[in-house]
């Protein structure tokens, strides 16, 4: 497959999946929550599942651009303005996600006047909104040079970047070395601000006793670890597209490639470490949730889409000599990255569908009181629509926002 | 009838009788003397409570002691399950009085908690709020819509501030709350008569709307306090009781305040051994029972 028919492929497969979430979105601003498939027992689904997936690739691709702008780190260099941009992008799409699992959405400004800071939730909530405003102004001082210099090219480019650039038209060398500072500094104070938000979302499950499944010490270590492993899987698939792909960025897509197998042979560990200690730990709940993991109507989640798909191929492509060729180092980092989300459905339904009293989801007949959960179509649906929403703002990035130049006149993104 | 006088004696008894000192104002008295609050404040958890917004109070029944309150009762539930015949008559009542629709139960009764084997007798167990004095579900929600009454330890939710994130349920260990999705019988579907009926919850005698709260809300059991007086106070002989334990067909639902050494609830604790859920959570529920 070579580089236009990849790109047709991922402009069709965004707008078609942005019009599915249409649908969706129509059906929830219109019916609510009827036709959406929780209840009071599981009582988060795919929805808070796909948010805390998008959080951890956007925590996680912004922490692997802080190597660059705070550590340095050379070899990362040409993809860092593309981890902060995935990382916004990859934000608003996870801010999407929770927002219509909201039952009163255009309440969600009563966190910002009512918080309650002894909830582990208000604290994400503030946390990751500052952290949104740091990513935006961070983005903007990275992109400024470039948007100032193309800001008189010709047609829709151009009134963009007049438009983007917010009337400075200064590029001296000074303000560049300015904006160098500026991003540093701001990159220095993202990377505890992100530590704590992602691992605040950690928190938010870990503190919850009643759960015994999500209600470890180990749970916002885990967030963050997963954060990094599906962020840099994440961010080999966009080196490898975008940019010119796989031929300009070999060696940076390779590089992530042994990164997060790293990563990801930890959080392997951590994620093993936290099941054993579940099952010989025999507390009833607890054995329950894990069982319903491993064997329960959604096995296959977990060994088919968790271990196989997510883990087991991609560490071998990683491992064996094809981690020496950017088409299969890419094709490992999507398998990892889609089957992060596996990982997360794992923790949100399972840790909610084990009953909490014996007999309880018996004792009133609703559908709404059982502990059998899967999606429905408007969840799936309002999901795709947000997928395809992520996919269209990468390709008008792509499109629209300057590329690097570097000192030979080189053309990189 | 002799045990209903008698009854209607104990709920008239003022809760606070010069002779009767509970615990929990001994307790409070020494604290008042300084005697225990260091150890407080090393063993209790003293950095939580600086951060809640409310002042915790401690539980009658245990030896915390508490900071200056406005708490006037104790109001809880000692469900006796030997009486408990599992007719569901409570559930009923429930959703008669408070109008919940579909999907939203405030009380449910459980056959299966022990088990339930072929030769066993068969245990229910009815199970509203437990109104935990450390209730899990009030720390955990992000804008404070959730909270205990400093009056009488009621736990509610204040459907105005709620954006129905649902934290509060996964918060709670007894699911003992539920996510209202905007189902309506068919009674109230069609708009029949009944559909203009308004719900008494909280006072506020509400017709149910559609898109309007509490749909899209987190609802629970609130010990009906719509029935209460403008003094908090329950009154058993006028009807102005929990619609559960007025209806129980049974008498297994005891209802009263744990604060008045002489309620039905308070002697019903002296007297019988009772349990309560899931005691190792630390979250000191108002509702125990009798096995």
């Amino acid at each position: 497959m070579d580089q236009r028919t990849l790109k047709r492929l991922f402009w069709i497969s965004g707008a078609v999946l942005f019009a599915a979430g249409f649908v969706g979105w129509y059906d929830r601003l219109t019916h609510g929550h009827l036709n959406a498939n929780y209840g009071s027992v599981v009582t988060w689904g795919l929805w808070v599942a796909a948010y805390i997936y998008f959080i951890g690739l956007s925590a996680g691709s912004f922490l692997i651009s802080s190597l660059v702008y705070v550590f340095n780190v050379k070899r990362f260099e040409q993809i860092g303005r593309l981890a902060v941009f995935t990382a916004v992008v990859t934000l608003l799409l996870a801010l999407f996600s929770i927002w219509a699992d909201l039952g009163h959405m255009f309440r969600a400004w009563h966190v910002m006047v009512y918080p309650n800071f002894k909830s582990p939730m208000a604290w994400m909530i503030w946390l990751y909104s500052a952290y949104f405003l740091l990513l935006v102004v961070e983005l903007w001082f990275l992109l400024r040079r470039d948007l100032v210099a193309g800001a008189d090219a010709p047609g829709i480019k151009g009134i963009v970047y007049r438009l983007l650039s917010l009337g400075t038209r200064d590029i001296s060398e000074a303000t560049v070395a300015r904006d160098r500072r500026v991003v540093r500094v701001l990159a220095t104070i993202g990377v505890p601000v992100a530590i704590m938000f992602h691992g605040g979302v950690g928190a938010l499950f870990g503190v919850v006793a009643a759960r015994p499944l999500w209600h470890s010490g180990m749970y916002p270590i885990l967030f963050l670890l997963s954060a990094l492993v599906s962020g840099g899987a994440l961010l080999t698939v966009i080196a490898a597209i975008f940019q010119d792909g796989w031929h300009e960025n070999r060696d940076t897509v390779l590089a992530l490639g042994r990164m997060v197998l790293g990563l990801l042979l930890l959080d392997v560990l951590f994620q093993v470490s936290e099941m054993l200690v579940g099952f010989y730990g025999e507390i009833p709940a607890h054995i329950e949730s894990l069982k319903l993991v491993i064997k329960g109507p959604f096995w296959w989640v977990f060994w088919g889409w968790q271990v196989v798909i997510g883990t087991l191929i991609p560490v071998l492509l990683l491992a064996l000599p094809t981690r020496r060729d950017p088409r299969w180092v890419t094709l490992a980092g999507f398998l990892i990255a889609a089957g992060f989300l596996g990982v997360r459905l794992n923790i949100v339904i399972p840790g909610l569908a084990a009953e909490e009293i014996p007999g309880f989801s018996e004792a009133f007949a609703s559908a709404r009181m059982t502990t059998n959960y899967f999606p429905s179509l408007t969840e799936w649906l309002l999901t795709f629509g947000v997928v395809g929403l992520g996919l269209l703002l990468f390709g008008l990035g792509e499109l629209l926002l300057p590329r690097e130049q570097e000192e030979d006149g080189h053309v990189r993104v | 009838m002799a045990a209903m006088n008698e009854l209607a004696q104990v709920v008239k008894t003022p809760p606070k009788e010069p002779s009767a000192m509970t615990r929990r104002e001994l307790i409070g008295r020494l604290t008042k003397l300084g005697a225990s609050a260091l150890a407080t404040a090393i063993g209790g958890g003293a950095v939580m409570e600086a951060l809640s917004p409310a002042p915790a109070v401690a539980a009658p029944r245990t030896g915390t002691a508490e900071p200056a309150t406005t708490r006037k009762f104790y109001y809880g539930m000692v469900i006796d399950t030997k009486r408990c015949v599992g007719c569901k008559a409570c559930v009923v009542a429930c959703k008669a009085e408070n109008k919940t629709p579909p999907g939203v139960a405030y009380t449910v009764v459980l056959d299966g908690a022990l088990g339930n084997n072929p030769n066993d007798k068969p245990l229910f167990m009815t199970k509203p709020c437990f109104h935990c004095e450390n209730p899990p579900c009030v720390d955990v929600c992000p804008v404070g819509a959730t909270f205990k009454r400093s009056q009488d330890g009621i736990v509610v939710v204040d459907y105005d501030r709620c954006i129905g994130c649902r934290y509060c349920i996964t918060g709670c260990p007894y699911g003992a709350r539920s996510f209202d999705f905007g189902e309506n019988y068919p009674a109230v579907a069609d708009h029949t008569p009944y559909a203009a009926v308004p719900s008494p919850e909280y006072g506020q005698y509400q017709v149910r709307r559609e898109d309007a709260s509490p749909i899209g809300n987190v609802r629970k059991c609130t010990f009906c306090i719509h029935l209460q007086d403008a003094d908090g106070r329950y009154d058993r002989q006028a009807g102005r009781w929990p619609a559960c334990a007025k209806t129980c067909t049974g008498h297994a639902i005891h209802f009263g305040d744990f604060a008045d050494v002489n309620s039905e609830v308070s002697r019903l604790l002296r007297e019988r051994q009772a349990i309560r859920l899931k005691e190792e959570l630390g979250t000191n529920p108002n509702v125990y029972y009798l096995l």
